[in-house]
């Protein structure tokens, strides 16, 4: 049975990220948004355990930056859907053209 | 009861009245604030009566040295320098704490009649607290800051009793002109502080002294060679220190606030702008004396011929004056201008320091009989409702304690033999005689044109034309009123037999009595040919006065006018100072300061308005943005920084 080498995990990532960018650009609804936000975010998660197994397999960097990444990526999911929930409030939908009021 | 608390009593009694009469004075205790302040300074007076009984009778072979009784560390800025709290008792010092509560307790007692019905009573009598305590805390000081300190509250109760009839345009005009004027000699005051203090490394006056004074003290050397215009650091300092003083005791060119400031009520002046006061100049040059003598002569020469001109111009301003407390307030300035010289003449101990114990006797001795002036000035305006001459004449009948106590104060002043001027101006005319003749002359020719205004005064307020418009509406004035007269009267006569030189000299040894009936015979002819003249001219009302004024025609207007001082200064401040210096510094503000912050304003507005469109309220475009620079930076970092 074949080990996966860093590559292959490399690929995994590229593929997450990618897919992620895309989301946020062609997706009109907010919570989608998010989620696409979250997988950009564990695309760069999946890099940092990657590189520190593959690299440094001595070191512990990557995983504390990934636990710092999951951390943050929660509070900002928590801030996210809050600002969600008071766009419903105010428009009725969760749209994100419903944010182009927004402006100067 | 402990000497130390019985002398820090002294000054703080006074401060308990200020702050009991002002926070509670109106609401509480009305009419009776005035008693209460009286009361505190009543035991001040007594207990520094008592402090300079003890003090001038502990002499050691007729010495007296001095003491400092108490010493707090207030502020300490290395193991040298420190600003202390202290209370300095030598013999100067016994003598001014006995001079400023007496008159400040003889004007007190003459407020309760002359303030009586006053809508601001009680803050009248707080401010009367407030001066009192700040006076006596400046000739306690025991060093040079704590002098500046309270030489700073004397100036700030100053202004507000000038200015204590706020609502009349001239008093606050007047307080203001005081204020501005005395706070301009007082920044030369502060440099010239602080460089006495850094040449001599302590701001205590025994230890500034001693450094600055004993010949082989390495602070005295670099003072010395230490120049500025080729004149040495500790002589700047000295100048500077003096022209405080000057500022203070309203000599020329710095005297211009001194008339005005009789816009305040009239035993106000006659505390603060006759007695004690405006001395404070003379005390501090009487303080610094051992440096000024020892070390740097060129300022006591510029003390003697700012004294002696001061003395003569304001002699010869006084003859042409019609406002009677404008007439004691030149007079003022020339009697100080006499303390001033005398001290600029003296020598340091022995018998060439004649003149310094001359200059405190007659600072003394002044203080009793222009205090009187004032006060009885103050009685003849409550009188007559006016300050003019020419509102008065031929009081004589109408208010008899008044006029024998004007009559022996003008006889003391004018030198009359054997009361307490003529001692003291004896002495004076003494020092100057043997050390510098110019100005004995000056002084001689002052002294008799002194006899001649003052006795302008007196035959123009109690004689002169028969009054008839007053009525006997009302008497000569409450018992409180005349009770301080009779007593600075009585003061007025025997003061001059004090044997001062026993108790006050610049070295601290006793020195004899220099009176010779020899040398008085000059003096007291001139300035009883001064009487002479004043008794033509103004006992009858006849013409000669306007002839004799027009026959000086310009000279007359140029001194009716006091020499324009005025008008120079102001030329000098709305001309020269607002014009060539006020008008660019504001064009300058405008255009240049404002111009920089209003530029960077306008300059972010600008930019603000052009780029606020990238602000489109689209979060996918600002996610493009954000992309876009992220692959940029990335790139940059990948190809080109390698």
């Amino acid at each position: 049975m074949m080990t996966p080498g860093l590559e292959h995990i490399l690929f995994i990532s590229f593929a997450l990220f990618f897919i992620g960018i895309y989301g946020f650009f062609t997706r009109r609804n907010l919570i989608t948004m998010l989620m696409s936000i979250e997988l950009i975010l564990n695309s760069v998660n999946l890099n940092f355990i990657a590189f520190n197994k593959y690299v440094w397999p001595d070191k512990m960097d990557g995983l504390f930056f990934t636990l710092f990444v999951i951390a943050i990526a929660a509070a900002e999911a928590a801030v996210a859907i809050a600002i969600i929930i008071n766009l419903y409030r105010t428009h009725r939908s969760i749209d994100v053209e419903n944010t182009e009021d927004m402006k100067f | 009861m402990n000497q130390t608390i019985q002398i820090a009593l002294i000054p703080l009694l006074p401060l308990a009245g200020f702050v009991l009469l002002s926070f509670f004075g109106k609401k509480y205790f009305g009419k009776n604030s005035g008693l209460i302040g009286t009361a505190f300074l009543l035991a001040s007076f007594i207990l520094s009566l008592f402090t300079a009984y003890k003090y001038f009778s502990a002499s050691v072979d007729g010495h007296y040295s001095s003491a400092i009784a108490l010493k707090y560390t207030w502020l300490v800025f290395s193991d040298k320098l420190s600003i202390d709290m202290g209370l300095y008792l030598d013999s100067i010092s016994m003598m001014m704490i006995v001079v400023v509560t007496l008159v400040s307790l003889m004007v007190h007692i003459y407020s309760l009649g002359y303030m009586k019905g006053e809508e601001r009573f009680s803050a009248y009598y707080a401010n009367l607290g407030l001066f009192t305590f700040s006076m006596l805390g400046l000739v306690l000081s025991s060093n040079i800051f704590q002098i500046y300190f309270f030489w700073e509250l004397v100036g700030v109760s100053s202004y507000l009793l000038i200015g204590f009839y706020y609502d009349k345009p001239s008093a606050v005009a007047a307080s203001k002109k005081a204020f501005i004027v005395t706070r301009f000699a007082d920044l030369g005051f502060l440099i010239g502080i602080l460089i006495l203090s850094y040449s001599a490394g302590s701001l205590d006056f025994n230890t500034m002294i001693h450094n600055l004074t004993s010949p082989e003290s390495s602070e005295l050397k670099t003072a010395v060679s230490t120049t500025f215009l080729s004149v040495s650091a500790v002589t700047w300092g000295g100048l500077l220190v003096f022209m405080g003083g000057a500022g203070k005791s309203a000599m020329f060119p710095l005297h211009i606030w001194l008339p005005d400031a009789m816009e305040g009520p009239t035993p106000v002046s006659a505390l603060i702008h006759a007695a004690t006061m405006v001395v404070a100049g003379v005390y501090l040059v009487a303080r610094l004396f051992p440096i000024f003598s020892l070390t740097t002569p060129i300022v006591l020469e510029v003390v003697s011929w700012v004294g002696a001109v001061s003395a003569i111009i304001a002699a010869i301003i006084a003859c042409t004056q019609t406002d009677i407390k404008r007439v004691l307030a030149y007079s003022t300035m020339s009697q100080i201008g006499f303390m001033m010289f005398a001290l600029g003449v003296s020598k340091y101990g022995g018998e060439a320091g004649l003149g310094f114990t001359a200059s405190m006797f007659h600072l003394f001795t002044h203080a009793l009989f222009k205090a009187l002036l004032f006060l009885g000035a103050g009685a003849v305006i409550h009188y007559v409702h006016s300050n003019e001459i020419k509102d008065m004449g031929g009081l004589r009948k109408s208010m008899p304690i008044t006029h024998i106590t004007f009559l022996i104060a003008c006889l003391a002043i004018a030198g009359f033999p054997f009361l307490a001027g003529f001692f003291s101006k004896e002495e004076i005319l003494l020092a100057a005689y043997h050390n510098s003749p110019a100005i004995y002359w000056i002084a001689l020719f002052t002294s008799a044109l002194t006899a001649f205004y003052m006795f302008r005064l007196y035959f123009s307020i109690f004689w002169n034309k028969e009054h008839t418009t007053h009525e006997k509406h009302h008497g000569e004035g409450p018992f409180v009123m005349m009770l301080p007269l009779i007593i600075l009267a009585v003061g007025a006569i025997f003061a001059g037999y004090i044997p001062f030189g026993k108790y006050v000299s610049a070295d601290g040894a006793p020195l004899a009595s220099h009176f010779k009936i020899s040398f008085s015979i000059l003096p007291v002819a001139l300035g009883l040919s001064g009487i002479a003249i004043a008794w033509i001219m103004y006992k009858k009302q006849n013409g000669l006065s306007d002839k004799v004024a027009a026959s000086f025609n310009g000279f007359y207007k140029t001194a009716y006018n006091k020499f324009y001082i005025d008008e120079i200064y102001l030329f000098i401040t709305k001309k020269i100072i607002f014009n060539l210096i006020g008008k660019p510094a504001a064009w300058f503000d405008k255009n240049i300061v404002d111009g920089i912050m209003n530029f960077t304003g306008n300059t972010t507005e600008w930019v603000s308005e052009k780029i606020k469109i990238v602000q489109s309220g689209k979060v996918q475009q600002y996610a493009i943005y954000f992309l876009v620079a992220a692959v940029v930076i990335a790139a940059a970092f990948i190809y080109i920084l390698k």
